[in-house]
Parts: C-alpha cells; structure tokens; sequence
C-alpha cells in the first residue's frame, strides 16, 4: 500500500510537470487550431535558461538563498521562452495563418527543429547537470516525499489556479475566449485578434518555462533533445484529456504521469511509454473527443 | 447638409475572383434609420461586412465620421464604435449571456456595463431570465435578441442591424422596430438594418436603398419606396411579410 501511494506521489509530480506543458498545446489549439510542435522545445529552451541563470548566480554572485534563486530561474526562463513562442508566432506561423491546414504544422515541426539544433549548437549536446537545489526529504506515514515534489506540485497549483483566473474572470481571458469561438465576431467587437493570439502564444511559454525549470530541478539535468519526450507526452496528455480544454490538459497530464509511475512500478519501466499511448489509442477510439474536450457539434 | 456619418463610394468587394459588391455609393446620415432591401444574394450582407473592413473593398472607399477607414483593420473600425448585429448573429456559443454583453461593452472596459445592460434587458426581457445560459442553448429569436443587445452595448454611434427580423415571431419583431425607433429618436442612434422583410423596414426608416446584384439601383424616403410600384411588384406584393 505504501508502495503504491509513493508511486501516487511520483506520479502526481511528473504529471504537473507535464500538465503545465500540455496548457500551452491546448491553449493555442483551442484558439488558432494548429498544434505547435515547437511547444516542447520552448519548454527545453525554458530548461536551458533557468540553467544558465543558475550558473551565473552561483559563478559570479554565489550564497544566493536557494528560493530567490528558483525564482529569478523561474523568471528569466518565462521571459526568454515567451519571446521566443512570441517571435516564432510572428514569424512562421502568422504569415501561414488562412492558407492551407498543414502548412503551419509542418513550419511548426521545422520550427521544433531549428530549436533544439540551435540549443545544440549554442549549447553543446551533452547533458548538462546542475547540483541538487532543494534536497530535503520528508518521511510522513512511510512514504517518502521530497521538497522538489512539494514545490512542483504547489507550483503547479498556484499557477494553474492564476490561469484558471485569467482565463475565465479577465477581459484578456474573454477576449481569448471569443477569439477562439468566433474570429471575425471578437474582431467586430474591438478585439485585436493578432495581439490576443500572441499573448496566447507569450502565456503557454511562461508555463512551459516554468515546467523546463521544475524538470530540471526535479531530474538535475537537462540536454537540447529534452524538448521532444516530454513534449510529446504532453501533447497526448492534452488529446488525452481532450484538446481544447484547460482542465482536460491538466487531467491528462497528471493521468499520463499517474500512468508512467504506476506501470513502472509494478511492471517493467522500458514499457511505460508503450502503455501510456495504449491507453491514448484506447481513450481515443471510445471517446474521439477525449475526457473533457466538447464534441464538435454546436447548434447555429 | 451636413457631411454624413457614413459615406459609401463606389465599392467593389470580391470574394476570391467572383465579385460581389459592383460600385456601391450609399450615405447614412447622423440620427438617420436607413434600410437596404433587396433579395437573397444581392450583396447585401457583403455591403455590412464592408463597412466594418471584413472583407475590405478592393476599389472604392467607405468614411466614417470624415475618417477614411476603407483599409482600417476590422477591431480598430469597431473602436471608432460601428457596432454590427451580424448575419447568422455570431453569438459565442459556450459564453454566458451575460458574457456574451461583456463582449458588447468591452470598448469601454466595462466602464457603463451595469447601466447599460439593464437597458437591454428591458429592451428584451427574456435575456434576463437567461443570462447565465450559454449563448449556443438559446433559441434562435432569443439568439437575435441577445445579438443586437450585444451590439447596443457598445454605445455605437453607428448600429448596423442585418436581419434582425429573422426567425423572430411577429410580435417580437414589432417589439424589436419599436426598440430601434425609440433608441432613434430618444438618443438619436442612428441605424443602418438590412431586411428581407420590406414591408416593416421601409415602414420604421427615414430612407431606404434598394440592392439588386450587388448593385444599389434604387432610393428614396421609406414612403416613396413603400409606394413605388417596381418596389412593390418586387419586394412587398404576396402579402405584407
């Protein structure tokens, strides 16, 4: 029993992980309708420069307290990650947006590339390990849990709930919703369509950022193809829970974590991706839409 | 007179390579209530869509308020408050009704929102008893309703109506004539309404344009139309609609 709860909580922490990154898939599906397979690149580039920032301040400042550096990490990498998500929007898929369906798909695929190449090359291709920030472990009913699954999962917590906010209680957030219900309406009603599209793309990549700089705290390293595993299991985590939807991409995640802890557990761990796209394939078949998301039928 | 608020010359609007709009000139002026009838497919709707920049005239020019905004982005049209209640009605369907009005005053940040929304919910009533209903569960009537209070919500100085008689009842469609014409002539809004239903737009406008492919081929005041006789064989015999 202790065995399966600590498996809970190890699946609870790398599902918030990847449901953070799976928001910024479903967030910019639901409102341009394209899957931006560069999403999970951001969430490495986010990894990338929380570790840089974290070299910097412990080189040159150094005894910086451990939460202000998360923090300034946490920051940085939001604001390097939105610039690049914002400029890739502007880019590469803006000028696409109203030609053919698969055009900016592939251009996000290319997009996906450029990243982690340019990651590579900047970079170097090694795995790059950073010391243990916050190393703390607690013993409560036998089951270990350690400070970094506390973080992440508060994180994940507060940042979900200050999207959940935005989303469903500001003027951006109604605007967003209008934009991706009805185009040309929100246009008609004084809503810039091209800027609320951006700041979709700016607020999945502060998230994605914060996900890069957990999965590094979390596993100690990050390396440029880091971007494509995770990415991808988050992309399913949100067709899992149903594209589209907010909450669905969070379920999905935390079920796609639950799912890999769990199977590795008490199977073996060189399957677990196996079993995670077997239920995907098998959620799919029974409910095409996914857990949460809105079957496509709407009375006009 | 006075320069009018809206100013139509000469427009040409095409879809892909099929034109739709052949060289519309039309004015509205200030306090004005003007209709545009004319049958399925003369381009009438196409002419709304126009004026708010989606699509843009390829040829010709629309001013508004002596502002050149033929090539101005649609939102920023809608800032200069041009509030459209548009064809098929556009509500967005998994909002609220209420959230759907936000949408209306959102210009305004909501500024006047209280005041004005208990004026459209006196002005139809039924949005109230709906408005935490999603805007895609409500009926089709209700929809319109919901449509052009949406579009009052944003102050317009310019109140472009397409259709608003469409699958409402006849009563209701009196009530929503009524509406307009106490809105014109208590805080001078001035409107610009497409209909198919002749009889009742001529009847509540100062003036009226006929459209035939795309093409204004008549106008006058909304009594000389309604007596015209090529007006009536075409638009009003077989019963007031």
């Amino acid at each position: 029993m202790e065995y399966f709860i600590q498996q809970l909580v190890n699946g609870l922490t790398l599902g918030s992980i990847y449901g953070m990154i799976a928001i910024g898939y479903t967030m910019v599906y639901g409102i341009i309708g394209m899957i931006n397979f560069a999403h999970g690149d951001i969430f490495m580039l986010g990894g990338f420069a929380a570790l840089i920032v974290f070299l910097i301040l412990t080189t040159f400042i150094g005894g910086v307290p451990v939460v202000l550096a998360l923090l300034i990490m946490m920051i940085v990498g939001m604001l390097t990650a939105a610039l690049w998500n914002w400029t890739i929007e502007r880019v590469a898929y803006r000028p696409l947006r109203g030609s053919f369906r698969l055009a900016p798909l592939i251009t996000a695929i290319g997009m996906s590339i450029v990243l982690s190449n340019f990651i590579q090359v900047t970079q170097g291709p090694r795995n790059k390990p950073i010391p243990p920030l916050v190393s703390s472990v607690y013993e409560i009913f036998g089951i270990t849990v350690s400070l970094k699954q506390i973080v992440i999962v508060v994180i994940t917590a507060i940042l979900l709930s200050v999207f959940w906010y935005i989303v469903n209680r500001t003027p951006l957030g109604r605007a967003q919703r209008a934009t991706e219900q009805d185009r040309k309406m929100a246009a008609l009603l004084g809503v810039d369509v091209d800027r609320t599209i951006s700041v979709t793309f700016i607020m999945g990549a502060a998230l994605a950022a914060v996900a890069g700089t957990m999965y590094l705290m979390y596993y100690g390293v990050v390396v440029f193809t880091d971007g494509f595993a995770p990415g991808v299991k988050a992309f399913t985590a949100a067709v899992l829970g149903g594209i589209g939807s907010l909450p669905g991409a969070v379920l999905g995640g935390l079920l796609i974590g639950l799912i890999e802890s769990l199977w590795s557990a008490y199977f073996t761990i060189d399957y677990k991706d196996v079993a995670t796209f077997s239920i995907l394939a098998i959620v799919l078949i029974f409910k095409p839409s996914g857990i949460l998301g809105r079957p496509e039928v709407e009375k006009v | 007179m006075t320069a009018p608020l809206l100013h139509v010359r000469g427009v040409e609007t095409y879809y892909g390579n099929i034109r739709a709009l052949n060289g519309v000139d039309m004015e509205v002026h200030r306090g004005e209530i003007v209709a545009l009838i004319g049958a399925n497919g003369a381009g009438k709707s196409t002419l709304m869509m126009t004026i708010c920049g989606s699509p843009q005239a390829r040829i010709g020019s629309v001013h508004f308020d002596g502002q050149d905004i033929t090539r101005l982005p649609t939102h920023e049209i809608a800032r200069l408050r041009i509030a459209q209640s548009p064809e098929g009605r556009r509500i967005f369907p998994r909002m609220t009704v209420l959230e759907n009005l936000q949408m209306g005053a959102s210009l305004d940040a909501l500024k006047h929102f209280k005041e004005d929304v208990e004026k459209v919910f006196t002005l139809f009533p039924r949005l109230k008893e709906r408005q935490s209903q999603r805007g895609g569960t409500l009926s089709g009537g209700e929809q319109q309703m919901l449509s052009i209070g949406r579009a009052l919500m944003a102050r317009p100085k310019l109140l472009l109506l397409d259709e608003p008689s469409l699958g409402l009842a006849p009563l209701i469609i009196k009530g929503i004539f009524e509406a307009i014409k106490v809105l014109n002539k208590s805080e001078g809004l001035t409107v610009f309404l497409v209909e198919q239903n002749a009889f009742g737009a001529l009847k509540l406008s100062d003036r009226g344009y006929v459209m035939v492919n795309g093409r204004v081929t008549m106008s006058g005041t909304g009594k000389d139309l309604l007596a015209n006789p090529e007006v009536r064989a075409a638009y009003l015999e077989g019963g007031r609609h």
